[in-house]
């Protein structure tokens, strides 16, 4: 899942400034399983919305924001009214959620402004609610056969290609004063048990940025 | 095989399979060199080499290429550069690697650097984009194929490029194997973190002995106890033994009236406790030399080549 967290309040009310008349709009798949845009958390924000003066002219769940196709669909239920009145919308959701919208909007010719209520932190883990790890950068060129499956980029703190290096200790890494695990350390432990230490000796290449980086499409039809 | 390429001092000394002494200078948070000049010819005398540190524990220090350059040309010292790959992206590195050359800089220690989160700048963006194994596969690249990526390079850089290994490391066995990495990408000398523990230095020495390449020890010798205790204090991995503590201890209180022989028995006790620790390790046949971390000490220098003259 993507996994994200609820922005402090201050801050959105700073982007909403300006604006009077809110429509909220909320993702129903990970950020509910995130607790960001639960029932209990739609509530929370549609009271410090009213506590901050603005007037929310509607409301509604988005199956998936980041879905283009599924926000078509979803559209559909947005009254006409809402949207004669609205002034700006705000969305919990993670950042290709809102993005996903905009598309939608240039599609139905909104040119109101669109605000996020979350921050993202990527793609994770759930080992229960409340407690996430995010596992994949999302690099697009997986190195987890070399590495008992385990991430370089996202467990090690400097994201090493041939890790450890010497800020661990004990097998801790020395971001956060020693108290999370070295990844390197753990992907020498994993294959050593699975007994591939041949995989660990192998000398890799620096990444290779080249098609990696800004406005990145999956294109393959 | 082909005879090694000799580009400095130090390159010529590892060839020759000699016995060697490095140490080190740690610019600090300003423009002025002139301390570190003046500990640099203090040491000059004594070594091959000395390392100058790349903003150690990512605190901001003034640019070890910089630093190198003036302290190389003002004492009279041979420099190695050490280069981190901590701030800059490859593409930055490589610039720097001619840059480095064009200023008369012929050695590098290739580190990875502490992360800019442990410093003083901790909201800068950590980099990384090599790691202290690609960046000797770099070095290697431009210097012996005179090519960056393959593009050729019109007059390319002359460098040696060493690497640094921890003994103290636990577990030890990655710690070992990484320098195996280390030495496939070209890494023609290892730097070690300063050691105490004899028994785990020989462990170590004697795994990473398959590899078949020159090892500096790296040792501290304490200056005062003040200097002892910090080091076992905020030093994490190395534990300074208990006995040297409590002797460091007592040269502080036994001499408290008299600095200048206090000084000669520090010197005289560091002597003491690195001389039998390197002569055993020397008589093993594990080290190609000693690299001395202990900064703003220069005066131990004369004891420390009796030391690793013996």
């Amino acid at each position: 899942m993507i996994v994200t967290t609820k922005k402090d309040f201050e801050e959105i009310e700073d982007a909403l400034k300006s604006y009077n008349n809110i429509i909220l709009i909320y993702c129903g798949t990970c950020s509910v399983t995130a607790q960001c845009s639960d029932e209990k958390s739609v509530n929370e924000m549609l009271e410090h919305l009213k506590n901050a003066g603005k007037n929310v002219v509607y409301h509604q769940e988005f199956k998936e924001p980041c879905d283009f196709r599924q926000d078509l669909q979803d559209w559909r239920n947005v009254p006409q009214e809402a949207l004669d009145k609205v002034d700006a919308f705000l969305i919990l959701s993670c950042g290709a959620g809102l993005q996903g919208m905009l598309d939608l909007f240039d599609r139905k010719n909104i040119v109101k402004p669109i605000f996020i209520g979350l921050n993202t932190h990527g793609i994770a883990e759930t080992e229960r609610i409340g407690r996430f790890h995010v596992k994949c950068a999302g690099c697009g060129d997986c190195l987890l056969n070399y590495t008992g499956g385990i991430c370089p980029v996202t467990s090690c703190a400097k994201g090493l290609m041939n890790g450890p290096c010497g800020g661990q200790l004990d097998g801790k890494c020395e971001v956060g004063n020693y108290e999370k695990d070295c990844g390197w350390i753990l992907i020498y432990e994993r294959l050593k048990k699975i007994g591939r230490l041949d995989l660990f000796v192998q000398l890799r290449p620096a990444f290779n940025w080249a098609d990696r980086g800004h406005q990145k499409s999956v294109v393959f039809r | 095989m082909a005879e090694k390429k000799v580009y400095s001092k130090l390159g010529e000394m590892l060839a020759k399979g000699e016995f060697i002494l490095t140490g080190e200078l740690e610019p600090e948070k300003t423009c002025d060199l002139s301390h570190t000049i003046q500990e640099a010819k203090e040491m000059a005398p004594y070594v091959v080499a000395a390392n100058v540190t790349d903003s150690p524990l990512g605190i901001v220090t003034i640019n070890s290429l910089a630093a190198s350059h003036i302290i190389q040309k003002e004492a009279n010292i041979e420099v190695i550069w050490q280069l981190t790959v901590r701030d800059v992206n490859k593409l930055g590195i490589a610039g720097m690697i001619m840059g480095g050359h064009a200023l008369g800089l012929r050695n590098i220690l290739s580190l990875t650097g502490d992360h800019p989160n442990m410093g003083d700048m901790p909201e800068s963006k950590p980099v990384f984009d090599l790691d202290s194994a690609t960046l000797c596969m770099l070095v290697r690249e431009m210097v012996d194929k005179g090519t960056i990526n393959g593009y050729e390079i019109e007059s390319p850089p002359k460098f040696h490029v060493g690497a640094a290994a921890n003994p103290n490391s636990n577990p030890m066995e990655a710690e070992a194997l990484k320098i195996g990495r280390k030495v496939e990408a070209g890494c023609e000398f290892i730097q070690t973190q300063v050691a105490y523990d004899l028994d785990k230095t020989i462990e170590f020495l004697t795994e990473i002995k398959k590899y078949n390449v020159p090892v500096l020890l790296g040792i501290f010798p304490m200056k005062s106890y003040a200097m002892a205790k910090g080091f076992d204090t905020f030093v994490p991995g190395v534990d300074v033994p208990k006995d040297i503590l409590a002797k460091w201890k007592s040269i502080k209180n036994d001499y408290k009236t008299d600095k200048a022989k206090q000084k000669e028995i520090y010197d005289q006790a560091n002597y003491e406790f690195f001389k039998p620790f390197i002569t055993e390790l020397k008589n093993k046949d594990l080290l190609g030399g000693v690299h001395c971390m202990a900064v703003h000490y220069p005066r131990i220098f004369p004891k420390l080549i009796e030391v690793i003259k013996g």
